[in-house]
């Protein structure tokens, strides 16, 4: 017994180590081999059996951007480059646009509550959950009299209406962990509202801020119904244009549909590790802190 | 406030004051009636009316004869069924998978952080992204899936061919993007149960089971409660993932309620039975949200 070490309760070691590293790897591997196969030829991607090693080209991320759609013809441009840049953009300005609304609102939801403030917060997050569906077919009836489909002011617009609940309850729910006495004090001391909002509160939800624009960001990228039904071929984002490849000319070359995935995951797993402590936050809608 | 300051603000200064509250939501109360509530009223609108939005012909009031329609329609009520099926099978399975991972990370261990930064990766891609690799994964010849299934079998796997098959691919997708989800709200019970009690659990040579039950089960129920909510929500809607891997084949097997309805307004045209489906999705979601948020906040004051 003087030989065995008392184990420490919440720790384990390198053993677990191993055993974590395995089945994670497993976990992981359905978006580790669409990274592989994105840089590997025609044929290696449709070898049998699956090749673990081959020689990387990366001839399938120039044809993501020009191609040629028979066999001899003229490489054309496919339109990549506009769709990637829509959906930048896009996710940009309107999760921008949401969180300036957002916080502000939030805000007020936290510090000068309403009557009914819950009734709202409640309204806020069922526009939220409910089925897209149920308000696209007016939306699509709106866009279509304002002429507003298809353009970059009215997607701009729809998805900042589709980030504001998510912004507004990820940012209450940081505004309502900061401890009151400093504004309390700041009040006392004269302190205009303004000054309290912007010198006191904004700068302790500085990471909340970030961890909620991330997440915004990955949701309006990753956003396939609304920009299928509601955008037009200048405004296609990502998802659409993805999914209408793999229907349209692409048949088995997989290594060009793998390189258009690696394209669009690799901005979302890189981001995804800015995100580790505000994690359960964010993919809660803000209603579970911890 | 003294009187004096009082008088010295202007008349804007103290309607300012007044309505700090409303000044401050009203912007996105604005762009959220404009982009969410109107639509909504319209919706309930429109599904009181026989309408296409393809066709120049007048809507005409028909009453409640959509939602009559709707309800009686049998092909609707085997869409419910196959979404039930999907929810079930599909939330079960990652409160299972999400679980057993969590017992994995529940304890620190040197690379925890980047391996449990691995396992959420899946949660975090689009539908389509993930519908269309599972579709590679899935393919006869090619895929590696098939591959592997055939490699061990000696038969060719085809699994999108039978409606079980269908039903079991989607769901495997499924369930792989989403039992981190669980995993999370799992951790973060395992987290908060106080380390007496295991120490103390120690000292009294409690069986592993009997631990579970008594000091770790209580902890994370809320959580796990919340997480079946929270699934059960975003499962009912699933449509992404349907449209991209089967399209809701073979034949109608897989067609969600999601899709179905979808297909109605946009492939069928007939706006106003859409909205009226819709409105039915809508209540079942509202009543779900609102358990949701009641069990959010029992927790909240319990913590």
């Amino acid at each position: 017994m003087i030989f065995r070490r008392k184990r420490e309760i919440g720790k384990a070691g390198l053993g677990r180590t191993a055993f974590a590293t395995v089945i994670s790897l497993i976990y992981f591997f359905p978006v580790l081999w669409i990274i592989l196969t994105a840089f590997k030829s025609y044929a290696d991607a449709l070898a049998i059996p699956p090749k673990f090693i081959f020689e990387p080209t990366l001839e399938n991320f120039y044809s993501v951007f020009s191609r040629s759609y028979s066999a001899g013809a003229e490489a054309v441009d496919t339109g990549f480059d506009l769709f990637f840049f829509n959906s930048i953009f896009i996710a940009g300005a309107s999760v921008l646009l949401a969180l300036i609304i957002g916080t502000v609102a939030a805000y007020g939801f936290s510090r000068h509550p309403l009557k009914g403030n819950d009734t709202y917060m409640f309204i806020i997050l069922t526009t939220r959950m409910l089925p897209p569906i149920i308000v696209i077919i007016p939306i699509f009836l709106m866009f279509r009299v304002t002429g507003f489909a298809g353009t970059y002011h009215g997607m701009i617009l729809l998805y900042s209406a589709f980030n504001l609940p998510f912004t507004i309850w990820m940012m209450k729910s940081f505004f309502d962990e900061l401890p009151r006495e400093v504004e309390d004090a700041a009040r006392m001391d004269g302190s205009s509202e303004w000054r309290i909002f912007f010198k006191i509160c904004l700068p302790q939800v500085k990471a909340g801020i970030a961890a909620t624009a991330v997440f915004g960001l990955i949701l309006t990228w990753n956003e396939y119904l609304f920009s299928l039904l509601l955008g037009g071929r200048d405004v296609r984002t990502i998802p659409v244009a993805m999914a209408q490849t793999i229907g349209g000319d692409i048949g088995v070359r997989w290594g060009l549909l793998a390189a258009i995935e690696t394209l669009f995951l690799i901005p979302v797993v890189l981001v995804t590790f800015l995100l580790q402590n505000q994690f359960l936050r964010g993919v809660t809608f803000g209603t579970i802190k911890r | 406030m003294t009187p004096r300051a009082a008088t010295e603000q202007t008349f804007l200064e103290r309607f300012f004051a007044r309505n700090r509250g409303p000044l401050l939501v009203s912007p996105a109360i604005l762009v959220l009636v404009l982009m969410n509530i109107f639509p909504l009223l319209w919706s309930f609108g429109l599904s009181f009316y026989n309408y296409r939005a393809n066709r120049m012909k007048e809507p005409v009031f028909i009453w409640f004869d959509n939602y009559a329609k709707v309800l009686s329609d049998p092909v609707v009520w085997s869409r419910f069924q196959t979404t039930a099926v999907f929810v079930a099978i599909s939330v079960l399975l990652q409160l299972l998978v999400g679980f057993l991972l969590a017992l994995m990370f529940e304890k620190r261990f040197p690379g925890r952080r980047v391996l449990l930064m691995l396992v959420l990766t899946p949660m975090m891609l689009s539908f389509v992204a993930v519908g269309a690799f599972f579709r590679y994964y899935y393919e006869p010849t090619f895929g590696l899936l098939s591959q592997a299934v055939k490699a061990i079998t000696g038969e060719p796997f085809i699994v999108l061919q039978t409606p079980v098959g269908a039903i079991g691919a989607i769901i495997f997708a499924d369930v792989w993007m989403w039992s981190p989800f669980v995993m999370l709200l799992v951790l973060a019970g395992l987290v908060s149960v106080p380390k007496h009690l295991y120490e103390a659990a120690e000292i009294d040579r409690a069986s592993w089971w009997r631990r579970f039950r008594t000091i770790t089960f209580p902890y994370i129920r809320g959580l796990l409660l919340l997480a079946v909510l929270f699934r059960t929500i975003e499962t009912f809607k699933l449509f992404d993932a349907v449209f991209l891997i089967t399209e809701g084949g073979p034949g109608t097997s897989t067609e969600t309620i999601g899709v179905y309805v979808y297909r109605v307004a946009f492939q069928y045209f007939r706006t106003g039975e859409s909205a009226a489906l819709g409105y039915i999705l809508l209540f079942a979601v509202v009543v779900l949200t609102n358990l949701y948020l009641f069990f959010v906040q029992r927790r909240a004051k319990e913590v």
